[in-house]
């Protein structure tokens, strides 16, 4: 029985004991649960496990605690009714506006926060990490730090102007299809069914297989793979605004249907829109990173956390996990995204269930 | 009984159409290059003579149209045409990798579906607790994470530092069964943590749309046991949203595994797939891209018949 075990299990038993004084039910019989489960994985994985558990349930802590602080700090710099809304905010999802915050940090100050350029080699290949070098030296000596650095501004970037694209023209066609309706609400609709029968990656492959794997490719092909998803959604919306009164009212008055569009449907379709935004950039941000690690996105020597997974691959079997670091920032940020999206589609649609 | 087969031929007809539409975007789509296939493959030092003799032999000098059925033709028999890179039958290079590839993808989802509808459906029923909560953020961190970063995870910790399980996928014929499932673990485990997470999101979803219908609270209401509620009055009626789930995810598994067999070296269709875009070997790219298309195809379809089957108000349309 080492220190840190008796600790471990004394501030365990402690945080019961208030939990349960205090009539926090919920609180208790998680911390009381985790006290029993803790029992049987110290006697099956030893210190160690306790240890991870100690470690996880700190960062968890950690976590939680940052996100407060900065939905606090939005609150408090917010205007007054934003801040209002904001004060309702989970803090999953304050942790998610924490999180975006910080990649956007990192991907516009990228060359002054970087500590080496994306493409300085300054190491041998695969050199482990050093007081200059955080995370080590990538396949060709290059500084793993200040390549992820950049990775926030390359593939983040090339994920939100596809993202962009995909939703400008999705967006569009849709509320065009719902105020002209028509021939022209058919042929749009029809073609996003063929599109949206084709598997994304696979259809991806085909366009970048014909016009080769350059930025400008990658974001029409990615923006017309997306583009259905954001047409139907905005046709739904649109088509649920354009049958009210005041739509009847405006055309009546002889507004045009760039006015209708502009003044009358899109204030009304906003909502669901910016969340949807939010999903499609998970989804493109996925396919991108995908490609690039299959070798087909941005390509070298620009930084871009797909290929840098891909071209460091080999230290997992030396049981590093640098290599694994790029590919965590992707995931840390789709989360982030997705905790967000969750919180305003829970507001906007008034679910309680 | 007449009317189900009508829907049912219906829908295959419309599957069959979108298909014959995607073979035409497949197909043209490589007739956008500037130039033509043969100056894309052979590069800008190619002489006329070689542009020439490539043009005659993948018979580039017919019409489009032409060209487009009699590979349209080829292609319904299972006749692909030849590689471009190594004048091999495009049928014998992806044939057998096919076979591995739904191999690959039936193993995941034998594991997954049964273990996510489960899941998915105790999740829905123990809504709004702390077992939800924990379960919510696990998933989506599941589905947020790209298939190659689970990949690396588990080939990480089961095989790098615990070697439970072999990192890389190679098969040969020779192998017996058990091995056979041992060795291909790890690459099926990550498709399963993926599809898993999709589908016990969606499980969840369908099933609370369900238990907030109003026949449920009156079958609550008027004293039902709670097990019963589930199994008499939920559950005839959860079967089309669950069939429906599980033939989407199905399709979805069928993409996830293009990135999942490149990192764990898997020999299936995706890995070919991916070689073939980067060697610009178009007629194994359109080969697999219409293999892949098909399989979607098919299962979204086989989708909309399941929920039409088990849903009567479907079966009869007004």
């Amino acid at each position: 029985m080492s220190l840190f075990v008796i600790i471990y299990f004394i501030a365990l038993v402690a945080a019961s004991c208030l939990a349960a004084y205090y009539k926090q039910r919920s609180a208790f019989v998680l911390l009381f649960s985790l006290t029993l489960i803790s029992f049987v994985l110290g006697i099956v994985g030893g210190a160690g496990a306790l240890r991870f558990v100690a470690i996880s349930a700190g960062l968890l802590a950690f976590a939680a605690g940052v996100s407060y602080c900065f939905r606090e700090f939005l609150v408090v710099i917010a205007p007054t009714a934003l801040g209002k809304e904001l004060k309702t905010a989970p803090l999953t999802a304050a942790f998610g506006m924490f999180i975006i915050f910080t990649y956007a940090i990192a991907g516009i100050f990228a060359p002054w926060i970087a500590p080496f350029g994306e493409s300085e080699v300054i190491a041998s290949a695969f050199a482990p990490a050093d007081d200059t070098m955080l995370l080590g030296a990538d396949q060709l000596g290059r500084d793993m730090f200040s390549r992820i650095i950049y990775g926030a501004r390359n593939t983040v970037g090339l994920a939100l102007s596809a993202t962009l694209a995909a939703f400008f023209m999705g967006a569009f066609a849709g509320l065009l299809a719902a105020t002209r309706g028509g021939w022209l609400d058919q042929v749009l609709g029809r073609a996003a069914d063929v599109i949206m029968a084709i598997p994304s990656l696979i259809f991806a492959l085909l366009m970048l297989s014909i016009f080769g794997p350059q930025v400008f490719v990658i974001i029409v092909a990615v923006a017309i793979i997306y583009a259905p998803r954001v047409f139907r959604l905005t046709r739904a919306v649109a088509g649920n605004v354009v049958v009210m009164d005041y739509i009847e009212a405006a055309k009546l008055r002889g507004e045009k249907t760039g006015y209708l569009i502009r003044k009358e449907i899109l204030p009304n379709a906003t909502a669901p829109l910016v969340a949807e935004f939010g999903l499609e950039f998970c989804f493109v941000f996925l396919l991108v990173a995908g490609l690039s690690f299959l070798g087909l996105g941005i390509q070298p020597p620009t930084a871009d956390w797909g290929s840098m997974v891909r071209e460091n691959a080999t230290l997992i079997s030396f049981g590093e996990i640098t290599p694994l670091i790029p590919a965590a920032a992707i995931a840390l940020l789709t989360v982030a995204v997705n905790f967000v999206v969750d919180w305003m589609l829970f507001r906007s649609s008034g679910l309680k269930e | 009984m007449g009317d189900i087969t009508k829907l049912i031929a219906r829908r295959l007809g419309f599957g069959l159409l979108t298909l014959l539409v995607i073979s035409i975007i497949i197909f043209f789509m490589v007739e956008l290059l500037p130039g033509d296939i043969a100056e894309a493959v052979l590069g800008q030092g190619a002489t006329p003579e070689t542009v020439a003799a490539l043009r005659e032999q993948m018979g580039l000098n017919d019409p489009a149209l032409v060209r487009y059925f009699s590979w349209l033709g080829g292609a319904v028999v299972g006749d692909f045409g030849n590689s471009i890179v190594t004048g091999a039958r495009v049928t014998e290079v992806i044939g057998e990798r096919f076979i591995n590839t739904l191999f690959l993808a039936a193993y995941a989802a034998v594991i997954a579906v049964p273990f996510a509808v489960v899941l998915g459906i105790i999740v829905a029923l123990l809504r709004n607790t702390l077992f939800d909560r924990v379960a919510n953020v696990l998933t989506l961190t599941s589905i947020s994470s790209p298939e190659f970063f689970l990949g690396y995870i588990l080939i990480l910790y089961l095989s790098v530092k615990t070697s439970m399980f072999p990192a890389i996928a190679s098969l040969s014929s020779d192998m017996s069964f058990p091995e056979l499932l041992h060795r291909t673990f790890l690459p099926a485990l990550t498709l399963v943590l993926v599809v898993t997470a999709h589908m016990m999101r969606m499980t969840r979803a369908a099933i609370i749309n369900l238990l907030a219908s109003p026949y449920i609270e009156m079958a609550r209401l008027k004293g039902t046991p709670p097990w019963r509620v589930i199994v008499r009055h939920a559950l005839p009626n959860a079967w089309a949203p669950i069939i429906n789930v599980i033939a989407l995810n199905l399709a979805y598994l069928i993409t996830g595994v293009v990135l999942v067999e490149v990192v764990f070296v898997y020999p299936g269709i995706g890995q070919a797939l991916v070689d073939a875009v980067s060697k610009r070997d178009f007629p194994v790219v359109q080969a697999c891209c219409l293999i892949f298309a098909a399989t979607f195809i098919l299962l979204n379809l086989a989708a909309d018949v399941g929920a039409i089957l088990t849903n009567p108000r479907l079966r009869h349309p007004k």
